[in-house]
């Protein structure tokens, strides 16, 4: 009995790690398909459409990383990984890179042996809680019961900052988005806490949007972004560097439907480098000359993702803040391209 | 024996391993634990590589960090402050919780179902009948679930409870309102119950890192003295009865020897009711039990007691009728040959099968995680798991504790299950 346990455990370990470590890109050209781990369904991020189509601003990503790899932003699997489940999906090489509202943190960026290559949304943690429950601060919040989505930073943050305000909770530790959800909405618990970009988007599809209220305090900070294994540091350079040609697009004015009258028409050398006219930025890290510009035209730059799946005029309704270029006040820069 | 010492002593030789069926048996074994023992090396070496190839050490060090997350459901005292091993303890416990009630419970409506299964009542044995068949045939998981979405989706909301200046000015009452005395509050989050509470205990002492806590020893010492006593005294009435052929009267002797005792420690430690009232959200004061214990148990309870009332019900039925028959005979009841000379019988068919039910209620809480039960699979294979990304190591030690508490269960249910076998004498 104990020895047949036993093997069983390293028989499963012995599938899991029996992955070949080196050379992502490699893998997915060979594939001629990307896999992407994504989220399980939040509106906005990345869930299946009515038709079955990823549609999303982490999905988005993905698309653009393989148009740039493979040509084609339709040559994507999307595997729909949970809190607890993405980071061993990524580590045992059953996707090629995690996109999926995970915060980077110390420890999965060592001791877990990730690497995040980037941020793609600056978030912090906030709370969701029904009009009528008449609190306007998350320090009212003294013996309230708070949904929890386990496996996540979020869960350490709550405690935290209950203990630093001195206030109590009871903590309900859910699976997913959705569970919580059924729970905030049946009144399980008093309040939902998540990434306040998951309480947008979470708030966007209940029925009565308008009768929940995101509490003003963001007690941490969610830097959230695409992960890959640590080590390929040539998959990490194709990851990141798509992520930042889409920065510089939108730095540059380069958008989806103008992409091919830049290229044939600017005079300025970075959108030359960037969309193959010039130089061989491409070539360098193993992609084709034309892959940043296939990216851009596959999924626009990274002011149109984010206008299109949770701007301000979608249902979503998040504003750019700390997410606006650094050219505008915000956050996101890109290194230059040369 | 002359004939034997005739026969010459053939000296050993290599070849008789293989063609002397004297020890051709042996030579299989040996290659095959070989064989066997060169699979388990290559699994540990691949394991090995693989973790290395990861940059991951093999270490239970985790443990010993702080957790910084918190549990709803805690038998004994935990902070986020605590560490990774103390929350296994709380999860470890609230995995223990579950599996004993459950048990307890599953036992006695077991036993009913399967009698009754058997009565000659028509209405009564088919509705046992259905009820046996429904929970066996569906998935334990979507029991669990259902009871949860009923009790999360179908009971009040606490504000529900709440009596404003305006309603009593307008005589109108409360949505909701508390049961048995306003001592209980069934919730869409929870049961409030009272708590029992002693403003004079005993307090604890700590014991490195378990602290034991007086007053329930106390009470735990008190009650088994009285309960022993108790069995004393039944046993000198029975040898009363032997010797003279009349039962003394002890009832109440009994009731004395079992009640006095707690009741006196229990006033001596100033005993009292802490009752719970609906302060903010919630309710606070006396015992909160989550509906996800609440749900995860009664589900497991329905689910198993399937199971064992139909093997109460073949135990019953391996009795001969000849047994019942000679009890009729002699004049006993129907329900006092059930208990006196059917079941006692029975249970030596019922126990061994009663003990892997016992292992599978046990294994199965695990499910728990579905309703965010924090058992030992919500902390040390949940978010301990999660938070440490120590996979290998927290699976493994949880597979060792299962192990460990399904081998202690049975070896109490075999020690039992001897103490009912028919003795040879």
């Amino acid at each position: 009995m104990k020895k047949s346990v036993f093997l069983g455990t390293l028989a499963a370990t012995t599938v899991l790690a029996g992955v070949a470590f080196g050379g992502t890109l490699d893998d997915v050209k060979k594939r001629g398909e990307l896999i992407c781990g994504s989220n399980t369904g939040l509106t906005g991020f990345g869930m299946p459409d009515a038709n079955g189509n990823w549609v999303g601003f982490d999905v988005d990503l993905c698309r653009a990383i393989a148009a740039a790899v493979l040509g084609d932003a339709t040559k994507v699997k999307f595997v729909p990984t949970t809190g607890e489940t993405r980071f061993t999906a990524l580590q045992s090489g059953e996707v090629d890179v995690l996109v999926r509202n995970s915060t980077w943190t110390f420890s999965r960026d060592t001791e877990l042996a990730l690497d995040f290559v980037a941020v793609n949304y600056y978030d912090g943690q906030g709370f969701m809680v029904k009009k009528d429950l008449g609190v306007s601060s998350a320090k009212e919040l003294d013996g309230a019961t708070v949904c929890i989505q386990t496996g996540t930073t979020t869960e350490l943050n709550l405690a935290d900052f209950f203990k630093q305000n001195n206030i109590s909770y009871t903590p309900v530790t859910v699976a997913d988005d959705s569970e919580a959800q059924r729970q905030y909405l049946a009144g399980a618990c008093d309040a939902y806490t998540t990434d306040a970009s998951g309480l947008a988007a979470s708030r966007a599809t209940m029925p009565d949007a308008a009768n929940h209220i995101i509490l003003p305090e963001i007690i941490s900070k969610e830097p959230l972004g695409p992960v890959v294994r640590h080590g390929d540091n040539n998959w990490g350079d194709v990851v990141r560097w798509t992520y930042f040609a889409l920065l510089i697009a939108e730095e540059k004015g380069v958008t989806k439907a103008n992409v091919d009258e830049v290229a044939a028409s600017t005079a300025d050398e970075e959108v030359k480098r960037l969309l193959g006219v010039s130089g061989d930025m491409g070539p360098k890290i193993g992609l084709s000359n034309d892959a940043f510009k296939n990216a851009i035209k596959a999924v626009g730059n990274y002011g149109e993702i984010f206008a299109a799946n949770i701007g301000e005029g979608t249902t979503i309704n998040l504003a750019r803040g700390l997410n606006a270029l650094w050219t505008q006040g915000g956050l996101q820069y890109a290194p230059p391209l040369r | 024996m002359a004939l034997a010492t005739d026969v010459p002593k053939e000296s050993f030789r290599l070849s008789m391993l293989i063609y002397d069926s004297r020890y051709r048996a042996v030579t299989i074994q040996v290659v095959v634990l070989l064989c066997f023992g060169l699979f388990v090396a290559w699994l540990l070496n691949n394991v090995v590589q693989n973790l290395a190839a990861r940059g991951k050490v093999f270490d239970y060090g985790f443990l010993w960090a702080r957790a910084g997350y918190d549990i709803n459901q805690q038998l004994i005292p935990y902070t986020n402050d605590s560490n990774h091993f103390r929350a296994l303890l709380v999860g470890l416990l609230n995995t223990l919780v579950v599996a004993f009630f459950g048990c307890i419970f599953a036992t006695i409506l077991g036993i009913f179902v399967g009698v009754l299964r058997l009565s000659k009542n028509w209405l009564v044995s088919r509705l046992m009948t259905v009820y046996v068949e429904m929970f066996r045939n569906v998935p334990l998981l979507l029991w669990i679930l259902l009871s949860y979405v009923i009790f999360s989706e179908a009971m009040p909301e606490p504000k529900a409870f709440r009596v404003t200046d305006e309603m009593v000015a307008a005589g109108q009452e409360p949505a909701a309102s508390m049961l048995f005395f306003d001592s209980v509050a069934i919730t869409n989050r929870g049961t409030s119950i009272p708590a029992p509470l002693f403003s004079r205990g005993l307090g604890s002492v700590d014991l490195g890192f378990v602290s034991l806590n007086l007053t329930f020893l106390a009470t735990t010492v008190v009650l088994g003295l009285s309960i022993w006593a108790n069995r004393r005294l039944r046993a000198s009435a029975r040898a009363t009865q032997e010797a003279t052929g009349i039962r003394p009267v002890i009832w109440w002797k009994s009731l004395l020897i079992l009640l006095a005792p707690i009741v006196l420690l229990f006033i001596a430690m100033g005993f009292h009711l802490d009752y719970p009232a609906l302060k903010g959200f919630n309710f606070q004061g006396g015992l909160q039990v989550a509906h996800s214990f609440t749900a995860l148990l009664i589900a497991l309870t329905l689910y198993t007691a399937a199971f064992i009332a139909e093997i109460v019900r073949a135990g019953i039925q391996a009795i001969s009728r000849g047994q019942s028959e000679a009890a009729f005979a002699l004049g006993l009841r129907p329900g006092r040959t059930m208990s006196l000379v059917i079941l006692p019988q029975a249970l030596r068919v019922i126990i061994p099968p009663l003990i892997s039910q016992y292992l599978n209620l046990t294994k199965n809480t695990s499910l728990g995680i579905a309703v965010s039960y924090l058992d030992l699979r919500g902390t040390l294979g949940g978010i301990t798991l999660n938070q440490t990304g120590r996979e290998l190591e927290c699976m493994l030690l949880m597979m060792v504790i299962y192990l460990i508490i399904s081998l202690c269960i049975s070896a109490v249910m075999n020690f039992y299950n001897k103490t009912v076998q028919l003795k040879a004498r």
